[in-house]
């Protein structure tokens, strides 16, 4: 009987995954919406303030701010880098990490240096054992409620690199949240800021009084809204977390309960086993007596 | 009574919607008061109040630690600044966000990450389950 009860503990250490899995994937259900509402909570700001940024900028039509220059010769390209504090998300972060290499080694052949800033524990262990990158600012620990607060550091890093010229290029990569079952990684330019397309219904018959002027609202407000893109993808980098885990960790439950319904088999058929050799033995002790 | 719409907004979440006979504010220029019809306007708020005067007399407050503010004749917006905005303060944070770079390449060579830990952790379970089956298998 001794294979039947190791089968039996067997059973029972995958049952006891099977709940931590089970567990995972409800707590990542529910954080799922939590950190959709999350981000249809930053939208009215970020719709709000390119809206600002485009009276601004048709107000200001002699004044070209850094932020919109694209620069002749790129040197030196920083990479804003978004990734999960913790692991157990399928392929989340190596798909990501897999195309941001990807777009580095195309710019690296371009001439370019590289600087990354990470923002989430993971990518910072990935990328700071890459040779020929450097990882100039980190952030971690986010949480649950990101908050503009958490990354005004790192943008403040990589704003000065680029205002200095030690940056004259940013990318930013994260993880597109389209719905629960697909996530996309995304590596997109973020400075300089890419032409809007709609300029041409910005010109209205009023404008605005600015106070102080509009040069200097202008200098304020595209930090501002910089920061509001990045923020908006360290959200849709979250919720991208949440049902990246979710999913994974269903299929580890379907996964445990195949196991199980492998081992209920085996185990009936080493019960059965023992059954029968014990009559055959008890027959063939008969016989000799 | 004539009203204004007005909304507060942060970049983390809309903070109120609503009409307002007067919005109060402290402006980057100085005190605002803005009543319906005001000429369209854009300004830098320092941090303090942002008050709303309600059609029934009672009053809403608001703190913001800056932002801006955009008058329309009818519509009031104000884009918030949650955190704290300065010059100093954003230096002290690129400066511990440098820190922690520094700090995870340190970890490098010193103590191991969990995940590396846990994999070894694993390896030797399993070395040591071959190697239990191994003694079994001698011992019958």
């Amino acid at each position: 009987m001794s294979g039947a009860r190791e089968i039996v503990s067997k059973i029972r250490s995958v049952k006891n995954t099977r709940k931590v899995t089970k567990a995972l994937e409800m707590v990542s259900a529910s954080k799922i919406k939590k950190s959709q509402e999350l981000m249809s909570a930053s939208r009215p700001y970020a719709r709000m303030i390119k809206q600002v940024i485009g009276h601004l900028s048709a107000a200001t039509p002699e004044y070209t701010h850094p932020f919109t220059v694209t620069r002749d010769e790129i040197k030196s390209v920083g990479y804003v880098v978004v990734s999960t504090d913790r692991g157990l998300c399928g392929g989340l972060n190596t798909n990501l990490f897999r195309m941001v290499l990807a777009d580095m080694s195309t710019q690296i052949e371009a001439g370019a240096s590289i600087k990354v800033v990470t923002i989430g524990r993971k990518a910072s262990q990935y990328f700071r054992n890459i040779s020929g990158i450097e990882v100039v600012a980190h952030t971690a620990n986010i949480g649950e409620k990101p908050q503009i607060a958490d990354l005004i550091g790192v943008m403040k890093t990589v704003f000065d690199a680029y205002h200095n010229g030690e940056l004259d290029r940013l990318q930013l990569a994260y993880n597109d949240f389209i719905n629960t079952m697909a996530q996309q990684a995304l590596v997109s330019q973020l400075l300089p800021l890419p032409e809007a397309e709609d300029s041409d219904q910005l010109l209205q018959h009023w404008d605005y009084i600015y106070e102080p002027e509009a040069r200097e609202l202008l200098d304020e407000v595209l930090t501002r809204y910089v920061e509001s893109l990045v923020y908006q993808a360290v959200l849709e980098n979250l919720a991208s977390e949440h049902a990246a885990r979710m999913v994974a960790m269903k299929s580890a439950s379907d996964n445990a309960s195949d196991l199980i319904d492998d081992l209920n088999l085996a185990y009936n058929k080493a019960r059965q086993a023992a059954i029968t050799q014990e009559i055959s033995e008890i027959v063939g002790g008969a016989a000799a007596v | 009574m004539n009203t204004i719409k007005c909304d507060i907004v942060s970049a983390e979440k809309s903070i109120y919607s609503g009409e307002a006979t007067m919005v109060f504010a402290t402006g980057q220029m100085g005190e605002l008061g803005i009543a319906p019809r005001h000429a369209p306007l854009l300004t830098k708020l320092a941090p303090g109040q942002v008050r709303l005067q309600q059609a029934d007399g009672e009053e809403l407050d608001f703190y913001v630690s800056g932002g801006l503010l955009e008058v329309q004749p009818h519509l009031v917006t104000v884009l918030a600044d949650t955190a704290e905005r300065a010059e100093d303060l954003d230096e002290a944070a690129a400066i511990h966000a440098k820190e922690e770079a520094e700090r995870a390449l340190a970890d490098r060579a010193g103590e191991h990450d969990i995940a590396e830990a846990q994999a070894q952790l694993v390896q030797a379970q399993a070395q040591l389950q071959a190697l239990a089956r191994l003694r079994k298998k001698i011992s019958r």
